[in-house]
């Protein structure tokens, strides 16, 4: 297999963008990743733009098509373009089949992007709860956050989980994300803030939830060989691997351990020849602050059932033993479905180039991603190293 | 949810009939038509479940889809069935009533309506038995 490399990355500021449609959304991504690459469109073999549910967001399909015409690279050049689609992993499964399609040989250049237009529609949450099992799940009136509050409220019973423990994970992401431009929120927030939110689905509060965004996210790769004719520091692809679970919550053996994670992170340290304690930092699916506690322990980091004593310790914050979510994560930086998993892989870029800003984890070399689709029924990790 | 898909899950929804494995002995419901465990070696039968079981996780929606906003907040759970199934159910109690743990039993009740002139939806919803 070919060496794939990412050579650029570019972002939109994630929030709610009233100002921006979707197509313009991936535009200002797009030509922003294309810059930050130095290529021009001439050289993109293939485009994948992962979205969830733009069909029932804003009532278009076909946005493959129309995110490659609008970034010029649909009428004149005729790029083939598809979209990606496994709920919120969507973003994460497009920048994985760029990778495959440069590993492959079968493309030289590609694009990955990620995008969602939330705001616009009234009622999101009933279209996010199609990343359920809509008939037996949905139907019975569960909602994305009373999914991932049956899951804390199992982990509570089984581990002992506080309350505040919990909060922490809320308390450092928005400090992440004060320090990241590009957040949907940019301000610091105490533990009563968490504590005293209004009730979403017990137990989790308003603050432990990711918030409705819009905005979008693309990144360019292609062969390790070819970077070097377009940067200087091409971040490498040392791992991607991608696994699956039930559909339902209610089928898994037990609710507090996503087993997709486990698998996919199995897979990826094993193909990236590493071991957990190589991992500099981490970007992981906290789509609602229970996620991170189980990723980072599915993942293999801590022990099962002893990530929020980790996380109330300030070790996962900048600075910490494993700086999880740097760039504000899913809660504070946003979460446009679609869009997430290409923005963890953008994140890992501005680290591991050394121009995180504020948000710097000092020495960064190895990288990784983990992004969720539903309540972990598809799971998406990849590893990157800063070539030298 | 639109009639005919409603219609088509009707025995399932007003009844409580699962499927059960032969091969394994695993039960399914929401029922299975092909055993995820023994694949083509599976050989599943319909069966009517007891509707009595056990809530082994749970929690109160406060913010709900349009679909159920008149009923919040509302205990959404997950429960084992006493044949092994689980399902993801609404219970109807107080919210400070349920508990991991806490027993309890089918009963046939409206799930929703399709706004003021549409279908009224019915199915299975459960309550504490003690
Ligand atoms: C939690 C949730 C229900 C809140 O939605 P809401 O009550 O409609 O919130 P609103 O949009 O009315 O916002 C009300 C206020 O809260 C703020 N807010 C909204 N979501 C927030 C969040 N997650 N964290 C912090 N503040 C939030 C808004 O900025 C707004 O502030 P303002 O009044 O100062 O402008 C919604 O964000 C949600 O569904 N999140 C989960 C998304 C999800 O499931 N994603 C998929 C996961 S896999
Ligand atoms: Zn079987």
């Amino acid at each position: 297999m070919v060496e794939v490399a990412v050579i650029g990355a570019g972002m939109t500021k994630f929030g709610e963008r009233w100002d921006a449609s979707l197509r313009e959304l991936c535009t200002e991504a797009g030509v922003a990743a294309l810059e930050d690459a130095n290529v021009s469109g001439e050289q993109i073999d293939a485009l994948f733009v992962g979205s969830m549910s733009a069909g029932r967001f804003i009532g278009q399909e076909h946005v493959g098509a129309l995110v490659a015409d609008y970034v010029g690279l649909g009428g004149d050049l005729h790029v083939p373009a598809t979209r990606v689609e496994a709920a919120c992993a969507s973003g994460g499964l497009a920048f994985r089949q760029a990778v495959a399609a440069v590993a492959s040989g079968m493309s030289d250049i590609v694009i990955a992007a990620g995008v969602e237009k939330m705001t616009d529609v009234g009622d999101a949450t009933d279209v996010l709860a199609g990343a359920a099992d809509r008939e037996w799940e949905s139907f019975a009136g569960a909602t994305f956050p009373g999914l991932y509050a049956m899951i804390a409220c199992d982990y509570m019973n089984k581990y002992g989980l506080t309350r505040e423990e919990l909060a922490q994970v809320a308390v450092k992401n928005h400090y992440h994300g004060a320090r990241n431009p590009f957040a949907h929120f940019q301000n610091e927030i105490s533990q009563s803030t968490v504590m005293n939110s209004t009730m979403v689905a017990s137990p989790l509060r308003l603050f432990d939830c990711s918030p409705v965004s819009d905005g979008a996210a693309a990144v360019v790769v292609c062969s390790l060989e070819k970077a070097r004719e377009f940067c200087d520091t091409p971040i490498t692809v040392l791992a991607s691997a991608q696994a699956g679970d039930t559909i339902a919550l209610h089928d898994r053996p037990d609710f507090s351990t996503m087993g997709a994670t486990v698998a996919a992170g199995n897979k990826a340290f094993a193909q990236a020849k590493l071991e957990r304690k190589d991992i500099d930092f981490v970007e992981v699916h906290d789509c609602f602050t229970i996620a991170e506690l189980c990723a980072i322990e599915d993942l293999g980091f801590v022990p099962k059932g002893t990530a929020g004593k980790f996380t109330a310790e300030g070790e996962t914050q900048i600075g910490g033993k494993l700086p999880v979510n740097t760039s504000g994560g899913l809660k504070a930086c946003g979460h446009p479905v679609g869009a997430t998993g290409i923005k963890q892989v953008w994140e890992v870029v501005q680290q591991l180039r050394g121009e995180a800003g504020r948000r710097q984890v000092d020495g960064a070399e190895v990288g990784m991603t983990q992004n969720v689709g539903g309540t972990g029924a598809t799971v998406v990790s990849h590893i990157f190293r800063r070539a030298c | 949810m639109t009639v005919a898909r409603f219609w088509r899950r009707i025995p399932q929804r007003y009844n409580l009939v699962g499927t059960k494995c032969n091969t394994c002995g695993d039960v399914f419901f929401p029922p299975r038509a092909f055993c995820p465990h023994c694949r083509r070696g599976g050989d599943l039968q319909e069966i009517q479940l007891s509707g009595k079981g056990k809530v082994l996780t749970f929690s109160v929606v406060h913010s709900a889809s349009d679909q159920y906003s008149d009923q919040k907040p509302y205990v959404l759970a997950i429960i084992e069935l006493e044949e092994g199934a689980r399902m993801t159910t609404h219970i109807v109690c107080e919210p400070d009533e349920v508990y991991i743990g806490m027993p309890v039993r089918s009963v046939f009740r409206v799930l929703d309506e399709d706004g003021t002139d549409g279908v009224i939806h019915y199915g299975t919803k459960f309550v504490p038995d003690e």
